[in-house]
């Protein structure tokens, strides 16, 4: 009697566990599609991150920068806001010549003028500040 | 290069430019900073180069060396007090920039890989629409600024009545068509996104007051920030988007603390708060009789600066216009022969960039520990026998501590009204930006001299030389 109860108890347990192998088998296939279908949604949320974060980047390291140099900082930043040059780079570079093409050739002088009179500027503000000489 | 070598080498250029802003916390650690940056530019334009598919042409290297060159002659040529023409002259091109790109990816979206032309996805076309707005208004923007600051006069950069109403209605249009273009990626949307972000710029502004540029090339600043981060999100670039977030925040925090040095919101500069209430100001004046102000010489201010053991300096707009900061250092020189210490107090809105003074008297050979910021100096103007004001008005004005009623309460201002003597260097009685009268011209204590910053300087220097051996 009891053995009987004792057998059907485990069989039921063992069909109950084959059914939620299966269960999550499915799920973790489910899962796997999602991720990919997913995949753009997951980037943006990474490039949000990237973004968020170096904004607090940003914000601490600007409110340590002296009163004094602050036309250095804005000269050095105008300079490497200037990195949108790879965008440039990119869209110049691409295969097919045309339209965009010309557009990219256009924004490398432009960004290119940014690049290096940025930095030379900051460069000739920089080197006039000097210590007391004793 | 595989695509996790190049994303690792972005991150590094990141890091390079976040070492960049960093080594600017103090002027010993600055030229390296300023290497870091070079170096994270170079390794950001190489790993472009090396993406597969590239197609590296001669003449990208052209285009790069006539922009380079271009921009060099013009950083080895320009005068030092022309620097805020400059920096706002720069902003407009990223913002051109940001604009081309955007529209290159918008018609061959495939070599950015966010899609074929008329199928962009969403999220590009978001990303792509905030870069192109925002680039536009830098560009249009900063070209006004430049023009202001540059001191030129047309038509075009006057406010047109119903300035307001008109922008309001404007930036509305703006949204509404940021909007379409978002949903739809239409064509003819992009261009004329483009089009109302241009007129957009230049509109915002025009109604801002020159001495208001300090705030305005500071948010241009942080706009072209932005721009380059929302082109970032569209080339999914590591590198941009990082380094438009620091140059973003970099801008948005100069414009607070110029605000702050001023005590006005970013609202009230943008919409040239300071238009009505110098009309009043001005009609106040007038109704007021005439009071005596003492006057003197260089002479006079020789005698009474050569016995001081003490002397502050205020520099302000006036000494960048008449460019006199080397006859100052001169006389600054003269001065601690004959035994004073002289020091300089920089108000943050001096000038007309945030540290635009500090740039000026660095060119003069003034040692930056002899100058000094609002904060660190203000306590020891009691204890000054001479404060030297040249070419600044409005930041030494006691209306900003105890007249309630006044356009200027509650601004931050150098004490130098407790200083024994003052002396004011001006070109004649007129109030400053702010339309203000200076109760300081009228005290007893006070000396105006009347004349060219440069030329008081220089006579000063010859009293001093000239007058006791």
């Amino acid at each position: 009697m009891a053995t009987t109860e004792i057998t059907q108890g485990a069989a039921q347990v063992a069909n109950d566990a084959a059914a939620l192998a299966a269960k999550a088998q499915a799920l973790a296939e489910q899962a796997a599609m999602a991720q990919q279908a997913g995949g753009a949604a997951d980037m943006l949320a990474m490039f949000m991150t990237v973004f968020v974060l170096a904004c607090f980047v940003g914000y601490y390291v600007v409110w340590r920068v002296t009163p004094a140099l602050h036309s250095p900082l804005m000269a050095v930043t105008n300079a490497i806001s200037s990195v949108i040059i790879v965008g440039a780079l990119l869209a110049a570079g691409a295969s097919a010549v045309g339209f965009s093409q010309a557009m990219g050739f256009l924004a490398i002088v432009l960004a290119s003028v940014n690049i290096v009179g940025g930095f030379a500027v900051t460069q000739r503000m920089l080197s006039k500040f000097k210590k007391k000489q004793k | 290069m595989s695509s996790t070598l190049s994303a690792l080498l972005y991150l590094a250029a990141s890091v390079a430019f976040i070492m960049s802003l960093r080594g600017l916390s103090s002027p010993e650690t600055a030229r390296a900073g300023n290497f870091w940056g070079i170096a994270g530019m170079a390794v950001a334009v190489l790993t472009t180069l090396a993406q597969p598919g590239m197609q590296v042409s001669l003449w990208m290297l052209i285009a790069m060396a006539i922009g380079g060159g271009g921009g060099l002659y013009i950083a080895a040529r320009i005068e030092m007090t022309a620097l805020p023409q400059l920096v706002a002259a720069f902003h407009s091109l990223v913002g051109l920039a940001a604009v081309l790109v955007a529209v290159a990816a918008f018609y061959s979206p495939a070599s950015f890989g966010i899609g074929v032309p008329g199928a962009i996805k969403l999220g590009s076309l978001i990303e792509m629409g905030l870069g192109t707005a925002i680039g536009a208004i830098t560009f249009t923007g900063s070209i006004v600024a430049f023009a202001k600051l540059q001191g030129l006069r047309s038509r075009a950069l006057e406010a047109m009545p119903m300035q307001h109403p008109v922008n309001a209605a404007l930036a509305a249009a703006c949204v509404v068509l940021l909007v379409w273009f978002c949903l739809t990626g239409n064509e003819a949307a992009l261009w004329l996104l483009i089009l109302a972000t241009l007129v957009m710029g230049w509109f915002l502004i025009i109604p801002i007051g020159g001495a208001d540029m300090p705030v305005v090339v500071s948010m241009l600043n942080s706009y072209s920030g932005w721009a380059a981060c929302g082109i970032g999100f569209t080339l999914q670039n590591t590198a941009l988007i990082v380094t438009g977030a620091l140059v973003g925040s970099s801008g948005a925090i100069l414009s607070y603390v110029m605000c702050k040095g001023m005590n006005r919101s970013i609202f009230n500069v943008i919409l040239g708060g300071f238009g009505t209430g110098a009309a009043a100001g001005a009609a106040a004046g007038g109704a007021k009789e005439q009071r005596p102000v003492k006057s003197g010489s260089a002479e006079d201010a020789a005698f009474i600066m050569k016995n001081a053991a003490s002397v502050i300096i205020v520099p302000g707009y006036g000494m960048a216009v008449a460019q006199a900061q080397h006859a100052l250092r001169e006389m600054a020189d003269m001065l601690k022969k004959e035994g004073a210490t002289v020091r300089y107090a920089i108000h943050p809105v001096a000038g007309r960039m945030p540290g635009h003074m500090n740039v000026l008297l660095a060119e003069a050979n003034v040692p930056y520990d002899e100058v000094l910021e609002l904060d660190e100096i203000n306590r020891d103007f009691a204890q000054t026998d001479v404060a030297f004001v040249i070419g600044a008005n409005d930041v030494t004005n006691p209306a900003a501590k105890n007249d309630p009623k006044s356009s200027i309460y509650g601004m931050p201002i150098l004490d130098v009204e407790k200083a024994k003597t003052v002396l004011f260097v001006k070109r004649s009685m007129a109030t400053g930006y702010a339309g203000v009268e200076n109760e300081l011209f009228f005290r007893d204590n006070t000396m105006m001299l009347f004349g060219d910053a440069k030329k008081v300087c220089e006579e000063v220097v010859k009293s001093i030389g000239g007058g006791g051996h």
